[in-house]
């Protein structure tokens, strides 16, 4: 595995920030030439994961969310969204479609469209620590160097 | 994310413009409830023809609009989504509950 380039980012968990984030996932992605489909899976997958950490992570309170992204083996965008909230106490059940603690602002469908719009979806927590997500997503576009 | 919305014999068309996340989505959802309360419309149609992203926050909007459009006897549905809504759309199976009408 070779890294070629990376980013790191770090931001309160605020909602206006949830455009930034994939805005700022798009334009790191841009390097690697991508489609404007594979754009937009990667803005949708970046979106649900930091909508979560806002809304889940840090329900009472504004939190540090935190989200490295890196180019890997030509081609494989990775992206790793980190918070330091609550954490979740079942993962399987979290990630089950329709299931949300959210209400009715959520659907309940976040991990499953992070799922669909990526290769690789890992999630690990811990109650109390915090929770980190990380995605990678193969760009099938050229690569035009760096 | 603009919302402008058209109303004429029952019939209630939303237009969103712009991004939809759960950021925007707290606002569309007290607007649209405001619309319903209105108009109590027959049919609502909502066109995403104008909206550039979406993610499942717009999931949430769609299935809350389903189930108010169902407590008022009237029928909802999808209007022309653009592609990444549409994506969205296709990938968390809400085309089961709310149809997705396409014309162009």
């Amino acid at each position: 595995m070779k890294v070629q380039n990376y980013i790191k980012l770090e931001f309160p968990s605020l909602s206006a920030n949830e455009a930034f984030a994939r805005t700022a996932a798009a334009a790191f992605a841009a390097q690697l030439d991508p489609t404007l489909d594979e754009l937009g899976d990667i803005k949708t997958a970046v979106s649900e994961a930091v909508t979560n950490s806002i809304v889940h992570a840090y329900p009472d309170c504004i939190g540090r969310i935190s989200m490295k992204m890196r180019i890997i083996d030509e081609n494989i965008l990775e992206i790793s969204v980190k918070d330091w909230g609550k954490g979740i106490e079942n993962i399987e059940q979290a990630m089950t479609p329709l299931f949300t603690t959210g209400g009715e602002e959520r659907s309940g469908m976040g991990f499953s469209i992070m799922g669909s719009f990526t290769d690789k979806l890992r999630v690990r927590s811990n109650p109390g620590k915090g929770t980190t997500v990380t995605m990678q997503r193969g760009l099938r576009s050229r690569r035009r160097g760096i | 994310m603009e919302i402008s919305s058209a109303f004429s014999s029952g019939r209630l068309t939303v237009y969103l413009k712009g991004e939809l996340d759960h950021h925007a989505s707290r606002l569309l959802i007290h607007d649209l409830d405001e619309l319903l309360d209105e108009y109590l419309p027959r049919d609502c149609a909502l066109n995403l023809s104008g909206l550039s992203f979406m993610d499942s926050s717009g999931i949430a909007v769609i299935i809350r609009l389903s189930r108010r459009m169902k407590a008022l006897g009237g029928r909802v549905w999808i209007e022309n989504p653009a592609k990444q809504p549409y994506r969205v759309i296709d990938a968390s199976g809400i085309d089961r509950i709310v149809p997705v009408a396409i014309s162009r």
